[in-house]
């Protein structure tokens, strides 16, 4: 038992850690009373495909992965950026999976297993889109009627995943309640599983939620880190000192980490978004970052006890960041745990810091990430001190939807590394 | 018994209402224009800004409370104050119960809740297998805590609800979320029959909408009859023009509401066949 868990004890908090969806003081299952048969059912059904391989749901799941997905994705050495940091740094490729980013690992393995259950129907929130289009591609591949919620101040920012969606076949259902992002969407996808929990499964987009969401989306996701442990020893002889992933709700950051996390010698890096400033605006119930691990506290949202960005009253507050994927109040459980355990490190950036490392990845490696994951660079190279001699950071996702909103905020800042626009002034627009 | 249990003894109407929807004062009067049309229990919502069990009626309700500042302080202030005769229950979401006070945990609200005068809670994120620490800080202050048996509950974790569950069992009349429904859903026969075995108050909730409902509802065993979207329309329709009659038209609709409960109630004290 850690020195936290005494202490809740003393705080007069009483949840049995030892069920099973508890990572020390997080997680659990706060949801309405009509979720809960549905979310015991998918632990049934998680327990006997996903860990027991039951009608060999998790061959045909690695198959898929590796057919359709397009796995392994490459983990491949930055000459430049080792270069620059002074230290050897290895990009796992997660921005070369079908569809654009790592998201397509759990959606493939949940609409499967919808399939498996016999549920008729999928729906799921986005943020970014990416999981949106994630979930809308693997549904259209197994051929399951799916419908996405996502906030409307999300869909100006991301409109290529929108349409991706619509191609894929998909409803997107616009939500427009709060500032219209991701913490709205989940709230109304909750919504629509409670009135059609009987023949629906809600696709959750990250290791969020009730269990066992957390876990079971660690799982799909785990494959970033069993292919990436495998890839560094073979390709450099050795285990990494870090791994540095950025943390929205923390899938890929938890796919990333999960096979070091026995790995002592290895620093675990989950960087949140810092917003434009690390303060919460108590009155205007908005915090202008997304770093519920650097800056939360501890309460329940979506189902689980997690992290989170609240007033004194425990309202939720808006999040901010550049990057609509990093966008979230809370963050997963399980990630919350390990920051708490030490084991993972939280730190953030801020919006400028990644729209920086946005041009230098696509300068430098001829890699255009998406926002979310520019975050991570950004952090190697304001830190690379803190990397180690070797280290692998995840890049979660390209940055094709991104553009739009990179050429406004590029246009509103001066940024150093930026390129020049003049190329558009001088055909006019 | 506690004052819940008892404000069953005969079949009892149960409204809905957002705290500070359009504001504190103004619920004030609608409350107590609630108690002249017939309620004998209150239900006063506590605005928590993720309303995720309910619909766009109440979850505008919720928002329009927050923006109003009703912080868990205001609200227990509010509820201090009121001067009415029914008891009142707290409805609400698990993470504001959680935050109050100093330390982590629902004890420092549940026992503020005791002083100012609630009789239970009702949370609707809240399932049996979260509620430990909840349930033993209301059997500590004397408050009911209120569980909802969903349609889709079944087997031992009913039995285990019901056995958790004081004051009255709160039966979800369908699946979904809240908001008021022109027709009485078939699953509300079912949901009693499930639950009639049992020893607790049933009221059943979500959908309601007119005196008829409510009367074919009690017909259908149950206890009582919980109102909120139809109510909370009202408000939201008619809230906020100056000098509007919203308390007329609240009074009204509870009156209706309360004489359906009543209705039912004798139809059912009446031999078959007649
Ligand atoms: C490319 C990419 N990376 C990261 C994230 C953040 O999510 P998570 O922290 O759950 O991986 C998103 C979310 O949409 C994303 O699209």
């Amino acid at each position: 038992m850690s020195l936290n868990d005494e202490t809740r004890r003393e705080d007069g908090d009483t949840t049995d850690e030892d069920r099973p969806g508890t990572f020390g003081r997080y997680g659990g299952q706060y949801v309405p009373e009509a979720l809960m048969p549905a979310v015991q059912e998918l632990e049934d059904a998680y327990e006997r495909y996903v860990l027991g391989n039951e009608d060999g749901f998790v061959d045909e799941f690695r198959r898929r992965l590796r057919d359709f997905g397009g796995r392994p994705t490459p983990l491949q050495r930055a000459d430049r950026l080792s270069d620059r940091f002074g230290t050897e740094v290895y990009l796992k490729r997660e921005d070369l999976v079908h569809g654009g980013a790592h998201k397509l690992n759990n959606a493939l393995g949940q609409v499967l297993l919808a399939k498996y259950m016999g549920k008729e129907r999928v729906v799921a929130e986005t943020g970014a889109g990416q999981h949106g289009t994630a979930t809308a591609m693997a549904a259209a591949h197994l051929d399951v009627p799916c419908e996405v919620y996502m906030g409307t101040r999300d869909i100006q920012r991301q409109r290529p995943n929108v349409f991706r969606m619509r191609l894929n076949g998909s409803e997107v259902n616009p939500v427009s309640a709060g500032r219209g992002t991701l913490k709205e969407a989940i709230n109304e996808t909750m919504r629509d599983w409670a009135t059609n929990v009987e023949d629906t499964h809600y696709v959750i987009g990250s290791v969020v939620g009730p269990h066992p969401f957390p876990e079971m989306v660690r799982t799909f996701q785990s494959v970033i880190s069993e292919e990436a442990r495998e890839q560094v020893q073979e390709q450099a002889g050795r285990l990494p000192d870090s791994v540095v992933a950025c943390a929205g709700g923390g899938s890929n950051t938890m796919g990333a980490f999960h096979e070091f996390v026995g790995d002592e010698s290895v620093d675990l890096f989950a960087v949140e978004a810092g917003g434009s400033s690390l303060a919460v605006d108590e009155d205007a119930g908005v915090a202008p970052n997304s770093a519920s691990l650097s800056t939360g506290s501890d309460g329940v949202l979506h189902g689980a006890r997690t992290k989170l960005l609240q007033d004194s009253d425990g309202n939720v507050v808006e999040s901010h960041s550049v990057s609509s994927g990093l966008d979230y109040a809370g963050v997963g459980p399980e990630l919350a745990h390990l920051v708490d355990t030490d084991r993972v490190t939280p730190v953030n950036v801020d919006d400028d810091a990644a729209l920086e490392a946005f041009h230098l990845l696509s300068q430098e490696e001829g890699i255009i990430p998406a926002l979310e994951s520019a975050h991570a660079v950004a952090f190697a190279d304001a830190h690379p001190e803190q990397l180690g001699e070797l280290t692998v950071v995840n890049v979660s996702g390209r940055g094709d939807k991104d553009l739009e909103s990179v050429i406004e905020e590029t246009e509103k800042r001066e940024l150093s590394n930026a390129p020049s626009m003049d190329v558009f002034s001088e055909v006019g627009r | 018994m506690s004052d819940l249990e008892a404000a069953f003894d005969e079949p009892a109407f149960v409204p809905y209402l957002c705290v500070g929807d359009p504001s504190v004062e103004r619920t004030r009067e609608y409350v107590q224009a609630l108690v002249r049309g017939g309620a004998d229990v209150l239900e006063l919502g506590l605005p928590f800004s993720e309303p995720i069990a309910e619909g766009p009626t109440i979850q505008g309700s919720v928002v329009r409370a927050l923006e109003a500042g009703v912080t868990p302080e205001v609200y227990l202030d509010f509820v201090e104050s009121l001067d009415v005769d029914v008891p009142v229950v707290c409805m609400t979401y698990y993470n504001l119960l959680y935050q109050y006070g100093d330390s982590d945990g629902p004890e420092s609200f549940v026992a503020r809740a005791a002083e100012v005068g609630i009789s239970g809670f009702v949370i609707p994120d809240l399932p049996a297998e979260e509620a430990g620490p909840l349930r033993a800080a209301c059997d500590e202050h004397g408050l009911d805590l209120v569980f909802i048996v969903a349609p889709t509950t079944a087997g031992e974790r009913l039995e285990r609800m019901v056995e958790l569950s004081s004051g009255y069992l709160y039966v979800q009349a369908r699946l979904g979320v809240t908001g008021a429904k022109a027709d009485v859903s078939d699953q509300t026969a079912e949901s009693l029959a499930k639950v009639s075995q049992y020893d607790i108050p049933k009221a059943v909730g979500f959908g309601v909408s007119s005196g008829d409902q409510a009367r074919h509802i009690v017909e259908a065993g149950a206890d009582g009859v919980i109102v909120g979207s139809a109510l909370v329309d009202i408000v939201a329709e008619f809230g906020d023009a100056d000098g509007d009659d919203v308390p007329d038209r609240l009074e009204a609709m509870a009156r209706e509401l309360s004489e359906g409960v009543t209705a039912g109630a004798e139809d059912m004290a009446k031999p078959e066949g007649q």
